[in-house]
């Protein structure tokens, strides 16, 4: 297989992977602020320290307010991390390997992109905006399952698998470290029922809600979250599974010690640590450590394969 | 009824489905009895049905533009087929493949001895000031002696229905994978003629062209490792490109996916490391291919492919340097290159060329530019060119003063009345005019398409059948009358 087309084939599942979860993110944080008293409001800024655009952000506008950070994250083109840029580089490097892919995968690609961009300029109001996020998210899943449904699983689709996973690892990252770095740190007593409801955000933002009630049969509470979003190795969102899913797919390509030798240190580090034992700081320095893995283990690929 | 054949005109020209009187020619009678049995609904359906199996095959060519970034529009196709007699097709190509033959062997003259121009029969001077000569590819030895493995040659007929050649396209010519998508949508949309007559299939040009391919892998023996070289996803041919590298098994590559080693090896770049390439079917013109010899600017090239054409270690179809021979003024010429080098008649003549480098040539074009047609050596796509018959006073005269400038760079023909067949505009059949390219393919043997792509100029009286100016095409049937 060309190198350049697993490139190709796995920066577009990346890319897929973040305008669905930016969509989940936005979605989540919508009812959020709806649910939280005014005073305890974080409003739209996190969203974007989130994507680690924040520098960039306020050097294109004045303030945090909703309206600013929806245009930023949803349709401005100057910000690679807008769901509409991210959509436009997965159709970019989808019609790159348009011969490799299934026909029906590069159409919806193609759809996705073009509906997202029609219909953006709604979700400057929240009335529309749910049916928005709904619409990527549902269409980065179709694009999902269609690609799991009728492509050959052969190098190509692992890589397809890798991006997915990676990204998927590394968003988790995110949302864990910026929710719980902004959880209102010095709160009275009879504001835990927000700081629940916050972290109810968290799993939402990740679908994990059901799935952790399920699983853990507890009350939302932090150490459980901390525990089930990154060390579970059954729910696909978690970090812990995400890494486990890349791992099996390196097993199938040619040259892998070097990217497994990464993985399984990250592994370590990850399954001996006690997140949920971590207070605020150490946490966000263990969370540091688990992205910088995920950095090494893409490098590492894209110098091995690409 | 919607199809009033009794309404369409075929005064003045030659029709492909019809005679003179409106009677069907005997290849065209099965479809036009069945054309009669359609309702208009009908007709409507297999319209639809036509256009939502192109569009779900994404048949498309890619048109680029700045704000829109790159759009895939597909390209009008009309139901009703253009048919040829199988046993006229023959003749046409024992033809192609005399010519092409011919081609061959002026272009690697031209590339050693250059006898023909020694023997008085080609002129040295064309060569000199000739675009598409390449002196980098002198004394080369490609495989097999062969510099053009794929030709697409235009061929019109005219209104006495003679069948001419109007071009060669030696360099990168396209339109094949349209000639076998139309195929599969006219098999979509109307089985139960295919299920009748004996039309001759087409499908097999994609094992032709591998087969052709293969042939010329410097390492006999092995499996060999073939590659498709595209410029890229914005080029209008790309759809093309990736379709015939997926029919064939082969790998789509663009110029970064290929390096060429300090062992003048060409390699390409896969998750397994660098692996051999042997054959590369390139789509990227000769100036673009290597910028260590060509345009250092090029990025849709690779560094070194020269050196490993010309060590023997790669093939390149077709071979740089081939494009010499799809010049027009060249073009007057290979009736002469049949007879030298064949020492045979041409089979299939060419449209009578006026050669403005000839001084009797010259004189005559000058006195009746108005009925001429005028063309520039190295120009394709129509660019560049005078039509004698509808251009202004002012337009004549300036070509007059090109002409006595450059002389060497002009030929020009009569203008012909090309051909025309029923063609579907609205729900009615209107008579359009049409050419066809066949491909011809060449290495340890020769093969032609079966027929070819029909391009249809859509718009009433236009005779440009482009597909950047109006253009559309049709299904070409070879009918073999004699063993239905």
């Amino acid at each position: 297989m060309l190198s350049r087309v697993a490139s190709n084939i796995y920066w577009m599942a990346r890319y897929i992977e973040r305008a669905e979860n930016t969509a989940r993110l936005i979605n989540v944080n919508t009812h959020l602020l709806l649910d939280l008293p005014r005073r305890v409001r974080l409003g739209w800024e996190p969203i974007v320290d989130i994507t680690s655009s924040r520098d960039y952000f306020y050097s294109l506008y004045d303030d945090a307010d909703e309206r600013s950070v929806i245009r930023f994250m949803v349709m401005d083109l100057n910000n690679n991390s807008s769901i509409l840029s991210m959509l436009s580089m997965a159709r970019e490097n989808a019609r790159a390997v348009r011969d490799i892919i299934p026909r029906e995968a590069w159409e919806q690609i193609n759809e996705l992109y073009m509906r997202a961009k029609k219909d953006a300029p709604g979700v400057l109001t929240q009335r529309h905006r749910y049916d928005y996020m709904r619409s990527i998210i549902l269409g980065a899943q179709t694009i999902t399952g269609l690609l799991a449904g009728t492509m050959t699983h052969d190098e190509g689709y692992d890589f397809l698998r890798m991006g997915r996973n990676l990204e998927r690892a590394d968003m988790t990252t995110r949302i864990i470290d910026v929710r719980s770095a902004a959880l209102l740190p010095d709160m009275s007593e009879d504001m835990t029922t927000f700081e629940n409801l916050q972290w109810m955000s968290v799993l939402k933002s990740l679908t994990a809600y059901q799935m952790y009630r399920r699983e853990m049969r507890l009350q939302i509470s932090r150490p459980d979250v901390l525990k089930f979003l990154l060390q579970e190795d059954r729910f696909p969102r978690a970090f812990n599974h995400a890494l486990n899913e890349a791992k099996s797919c390196l097993f199938d390509l040619p040259a892998n010690d070097k990217p497994l030798q990464l993985i399984a240190r990250l592994e370590r580090k990850l399954m001996r640590a006690k997140p949920q034992a971590l207070k605020q700081d150490k946490l966000h320095d263990f969370i540091d450590e688990l992205q910088i893995g995920l950095i090494d283990i893409n490098n590492c690929i894209s110098e091995v394969y690409f | 009824m919607a199809i009033r054949w009794g309404s369409y005109k075929v005064k003045n020209l030659f029709d492909e489905l019809l005679r003179a009187s409106g009677r069907p020619r005997p290849a065209a009678q099965a479809l036009c009895s069945y054309l009669r049995t359609l309702k208009d609904r009908d007709i409507e359906a297999y319209k639809t049905a036509a256009e939502s199996a192109i569009h779900v095959m994404g048949v498309t060519f890619t048109v680029y533009s700045e704000d829109e970034g790159s759009i895939d529009r597909v390209w009008p196709f009309d139901i009703i087929p253009r048919i040829i007699d199988k046993k006229e097709w023959q003749r046409i190509e024992a033809g192609l493949k005399q010519r092409v033959k011919a081609l061959n062997l002026f272009i690697d003259d031209l590339y050693h001895k250059q006898q023909i121009v020694t023997d008085g029969v080609f002129p040295g001077e064309l060569l000199e000031d000739s675009k598409n000569f390449r002196p980098q590819c002198v004394d080369v030895d490609p495989p097999l002696g062969i510099w053009a493995h794929i030709c697409g040659s235009d061929l019109v007929r005219d209104k006495d229905g003679t069948i001419y050649v109007l071009e060669d396209n030696l360099r990168v010519p396209s339109g094949v994978s349209y000639m076998l998508e139309n195929r599969q949508v006219m098999k979509r949309v109307f089985p139960e003629m295919f299920e009748q007559h004996n039309i001759l299939p087409v499908d097999d040009y994609p094992s032709q062209l591998y087969d052709t391919l293969a042939a010329l892998s410097p390492r006999p023996g092995n499996q060999p490792e073939i590659v498709v070289l595209t410029p890229g996803v914005y080029n209008s041919a790309y759809f093309e490109h990736a379709y015939l590298a997926q029919q064939m098994g082969a790998e789509l590559v663009v110029g970064s996916d290929l390096v060429v080693g300090e062992d003048n090896v060409v390699y390409m770049r896969t998750i397994e490391g660098l692996t051999r390439v042997d054959v590369i079917y390139r789509r990227v013109d000769d100036l673009f291919l290597d910028p260590e010899v060509f345009n250092p600017e090029s990025a849709l090239g690779v560094p070194g492919l020269m050196r490993a054409w010309k060590s023997g270690n790669v093939a390149l179809a077709n071979a740089p340097g081939a494009g010499v021979a799809d010049d027009k003024v060249v073009y007057a010429f290979v009736p002469e290159m049949i007879k030298y080098y064949l020492k045979q008649e041409p089979i299939l003549p060419n449209v009578p060329t006026y050669k403005c480098i000839d001084k009797q040539d010259r004189q005559y074009v000058i006195e009746n530019i108005a009925r001429m047609v005028v063309k520039p050596a190295n120009e394709s796509g129509g660019y560049g060119m005078l039509i004698g018959p509808h251009a202004s006073k002012e337009e004549r005269e300036k070509f007059v003063r090109l002409i006595r400038r450059d002389p060497r760079n002009y030929v020009a023909q009569p203008m012909l009345t090309l051909s025309t067949a029923p063609t579907l505009i609205g729900n009615r059949v209107e008579p359009r005019h049409l050419d066809l390219r066949p491909f011809i393919l060449s290495s340890k043997k020769t093969y032609v398409t079966t027929g070819g792509l029909t391009r249809v100029a859509l718009r009433k009286g236009s005779s440009v059948v482009n597909s950047s100016q109006g253009g559309g095409s049709k299904d070409t049937w070879v009918v073999d009358l004699e063993a239905s």
